[in-house]
């Protein structure tokens, strides 16, 4: 049992919970991830390491709600408790000095992303966050951004605040407007954003990393459930990953991985929507 | 005492078992247990050798002429701290111990007649204890010594953890999953051993003492060296096992409806993706099934997959006689209507347009020479591809160890990835001791349990040595 020592709610989906921990807290890295099951019944899900206090011997977690298991993590009352928490896992992200880098995020991905432009600044680089929301209201940690990178610029699909469109078509524009290119750039996010990105930042010449987001059981690298295509190759995200060149991930087939339990994700949670006296949508 | 009237030519007893048709209805435990009728005409036939090689040849050298004496004597319980004295885990060995190729094979009764049932006897008693007594110690213990930490709880972490608990010492299992056990908990499935039985004998060493840490992957969430500098541990026993999945290696292995049998396992035995919607996790069942492979891994998957309501092949590239499950499990599986297809391998899996799998393409093999398992090599027919439709493909290929702590811990000496011991048991690090299937690649639960003997008593010797070692250096 982990205990909640913090939960915000970032958005009605998003929540952000701050989680005792004390051994992930001490060892985690930015670009690692933990797995959660919020109860005993609970699918092992894995999130993202948004931040970790030695100190305090906590961790913190950012969770949107798409199916029954988030749903269940991101209702999980403040004074409660998660029934398993294990981490960290995964390769830390490629943190280097390269001059300018360029952080591509989008929905969640925005939180997931703090932690890894903070370690690119702290190398001494000039760290620029492009980060997307469907629209003003559901943009998340705007003053937690400003504090990590060197510029913020915010990308709305409905046009509500800042950029009109997605973060792919604002580095576009960017790199247009004021024709400087990154050195690097790093993306996360959905997958079909992440597959925009790759796609541009190739033509433009831009070295990039993508943190990939597969489903995972064990997260040891002992069911082969989270393989990607990377290069050809067969690789186990939950070791081998998260982060690879996004120019060599097969996100064709990521995305159709993804989609393997489409018909129980939907009955999971229609069922669960029920018991909370949801509507069903 | 009453006197014992032995009788070797009794028919060899044989458990009773639920039938085929029933028992592919769920996860009801497939093979029951002696009645007590059968258990005293079964210790009956032990002929009470006076060497006998059933101990030496059982690897923890359980005393199993004397525990079946006690047997036949009538005296269960006695039978039963017998067996105690060297293992706690009598439930778990008497159902999944390969004993056919241990004690039963060496039994001397066996070199005419059929061999005592010992693994049935075994399992005879810890039912019977576990009816009155079942989760208290069976052996006293007073752990106030040195503290050992154990990275995995398999059966070589566990049998390491009892001896060296029983010696006083401090125990602490560390372990990634949520769920204790290793194999046995995510592998093999409740029809074959009851989680009933896995948790009793678990919690028996928790009543002597031993703590368990779950959602800890040493390497990741501690180091070794922290656990040695920061937490006090004197010794580390690394029991991580082999379970790192090999790929199929042909085109189309990451379609859907494509799995390692680690993870169709996982997602039923750990995660129970059988009783989805109830439980979180699902699994993808489809109406055709063809596992791979010839292990035990491809009986307990093809199992579960037949369980599960689909119509199920194993695909194996040898002949029945190179299978290497246990003898039980293959008739098991055959009663139970899973189909078996020798002499064939896959060389591409195809799939529509969404990624979901739909045909298989195999060829024949025919047999060669022996290669270096000692078995016929499986040669490749040219031509003989043959096409098949299946939605769901597990693949039961062989393991690797697993990678967390190596990767982590790069100092320590592989081999392909098994750690590297010498014949303590010990690793190139300093009181960091190693054994089971990370060492030894896949094998059996009885060879890791040995090894986690073993590796305690060189564990208690290196650290008895060294303190006389540091008294002597003060004197
Ligand atoms: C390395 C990694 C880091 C992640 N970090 C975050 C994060 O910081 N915050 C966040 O909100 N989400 C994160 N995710 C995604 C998160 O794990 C999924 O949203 C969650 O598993 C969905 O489960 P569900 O039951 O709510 O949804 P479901 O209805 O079960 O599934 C919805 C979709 O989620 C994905 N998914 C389902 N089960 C799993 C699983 N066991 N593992 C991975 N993906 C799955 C599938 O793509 C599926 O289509 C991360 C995923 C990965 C792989
Ligand atoms: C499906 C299946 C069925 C089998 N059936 C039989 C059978 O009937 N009879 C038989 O004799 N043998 C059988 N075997 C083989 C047998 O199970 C293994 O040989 C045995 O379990 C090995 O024991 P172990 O203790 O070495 O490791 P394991 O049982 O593999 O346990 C290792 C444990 O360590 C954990 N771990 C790994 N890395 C870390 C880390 N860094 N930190 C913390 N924990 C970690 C793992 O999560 C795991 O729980 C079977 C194997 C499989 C896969
Ligand atoms: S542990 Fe295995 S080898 Fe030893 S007596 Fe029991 S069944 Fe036989
Ligand atoms: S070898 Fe066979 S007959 Fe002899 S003591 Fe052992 S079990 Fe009995
Ligand atoms: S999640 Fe099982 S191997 Fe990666």
């Amino acid at each position: 049992m982990n205990k909640i020592v913090r939960k915000q709610q970032l958005t009605p989906e998003t929540a952000l919970f701050e989680v005792e921990a004390p051994r992930i807290a001490k060892r985690w890295k930015p670009g690692q991830f933990i797995i959660v099951r919020p109860n005993d019944s609970s699918e092992r899900i894995p999130l993202t390491l948004v931040d970790g206090n030695k100190e305090r011997g906590t961790i913190t977690i950012v969770v949107q709600r798409i199916g029954k298991t988030s749903s269940v993590v991101v209702a999980t009352p403040a004074e409660g408790a998660f029934h398993d928490v294990v981490g960290p896992l995964g390769e830390p992200a490629h943190i280097t000095k390269v001059g300018r880098v360029t952080l591509l995020a989008g929905g969640v991905g925005v939180a997931e992303v703090l932690p890894v432009a903070k370690a690119f600044k702290e190398a001494g680089n000039y760290t620029v966050v492009l980060a997307g929301a469907r629209t003003d209201s559901l943009r998340i940690l705007r003053e937690e951004l400003i504090a990590v990178a060197d510029e913020v610029i915010w990308a709305t699909d409905d046009g509500s605040f800042g950029f009109s469109g997605n973060v792919v078509q604002l580095l576009l524009e960017t790199v247009k407007s004021t024709g400087i290119k990154p050195d690097l750039s790093h993306v996360i996010g959905p997958i079909p954003m992440m597959r925009a990105a790759a796609k541009a930042t190739m033509e433009l010449g831009i070295k990039t990393y993508a943190s990939v987001n597969p489903v995972m059981i064990d997260g040891t690298g002992m069911c082969g459930g989270c393989r990607v295509t990377v290069g050809g190759k067969v690789r186990f995200a939950c070791v081998e990953g998260p982060e690879f060149d996004a120019h060599e991930v097969d996100f064709d087939e990521l995305s159709r991985r993804t989609k393997a339990y489409r018909k129980q994700e939907v009955q999971a949670y229609e069922s669960h929507k029920c018991t909370l006296g949801l509507q069903p949508a | 005492m009453p006197a014992i009237k032995r009788n070797p030519k009794a028919p060899r007893q044989m458990p009773p078992e639920v039938a085929p048709e029933v028992r592919v209805q769920g996860a009801v435990e497939v093979a029951g247990g002696f009645t007590d009728d059968q258990a005293r005409v079964e210790s009956l036939r032990c002929l009470d050798c006076k060497d006998p090689k059933c101990v030496e040849a059982c690897p923890l050298h359980i005393d199993i002429k004397s525990f079946i004496l006690n047997l036949a004597q009538g005296d269960v319980e006695g039978a039963f701290n017998k067996i105690s004295e060297r293992s706690p885990f009598p439930g778990i060995c008497g159902r999944v111990c390969q004993h056919e190729l241990f004690c039963e094979n060496a039994c001397l009764l066996g070199k005419k007649l059929d061999p005592v049932a010992i693994g049935s006897l075994e399992r005879f008693c810890s039912d019977h204890h576990r009816q009155f007594n079942g989760k208290a110690p069976v052996v006293k213990a007073n752990p106030t010594g040195p503290k050992i930490a154990m990275v995995g709880s398999g059966p070589a972490s566990l049998m390491a953890s009892f001896v060296l608990a029983q010696r006083n010492y401090r125990v602490t299992v560390f372990e990634a999953l949520h769920r204790l056990g290793g194999v046995l908990i995510y592998g093999v499935p409740p029809f074959r051993l009851p989680r009933e039985i896995l948790n009793t004998e678990i919690a028996r060493l928790e009543s002597m003492g031993v703590k368990f840490e779950t959602d800890v992957i040493v390497g990741n969430s501690v180091s070794l060296e922290e656990l040695f500098n920061e937490e006090g541990f004197e010794a580390v026993f690394l029991g991580t096992g082999a379970g790192l999945p090999f790929m199929l290696n042909v085109p189309g292995e990451n379609l859907i409806g494509v799995y390692t049998a680690n993870e169709y396992l996982t997602r039923i035995n750990l995660m129970h993706a059988n009783e989805f919607p109830s439980e979180d996790t699902p699994v993808n069942i489809g109406k055709c099934t063809v596992v791979i492979g010839g292990g035990n891994s491809a009986m307990d998957a093809a199992r579960w997959s037949k369980r599960l309501g689909a119509d199920t092949t194993i695909l194996f590239r040898r002949g029945r006689a190179e299978l290497r499950a246990r003898a039980e499990e293959i008739e098991h599986a055959e009663q139970e209507g899973i189909k078996f297809e020798f002499l064939g391998a896959p060389v591409a899996l195809y799939g529509d347009e969404n990624g979901w799998l739909n045909e298989m393409e195999c060829i024949r093999m025919k047999l060669g020479e022996p290669d270096s398992s000692g078995r016929p090599s499986p040669v490749p027919i040219e031509g003989s591809n043959y096409r098949i439709p299946v939605d769901t493909v597990i693949a039961a290929v062989g393991q690797a160890p697993n990678p967390t702590l190596q990767r982590t811990t790069p100092q320590l000496i592989t081999n392909r990835g098994k750690i590297v011991v010498d014949v303590n048991r010990q690793t190139n690090m300093n009181n960091v001791f190693a054994g089971g299937d990370v060492v030894r690649g896949g094998s059996t639960v009885i060879l890791a349990m040995s090894d986690g003997l073993a590796a305690a008593d060189a564990i208690d010797k290196a650290l008895k040595s060294q303190k006389e070692e540091a008294v002597g250096a003060q004197a």
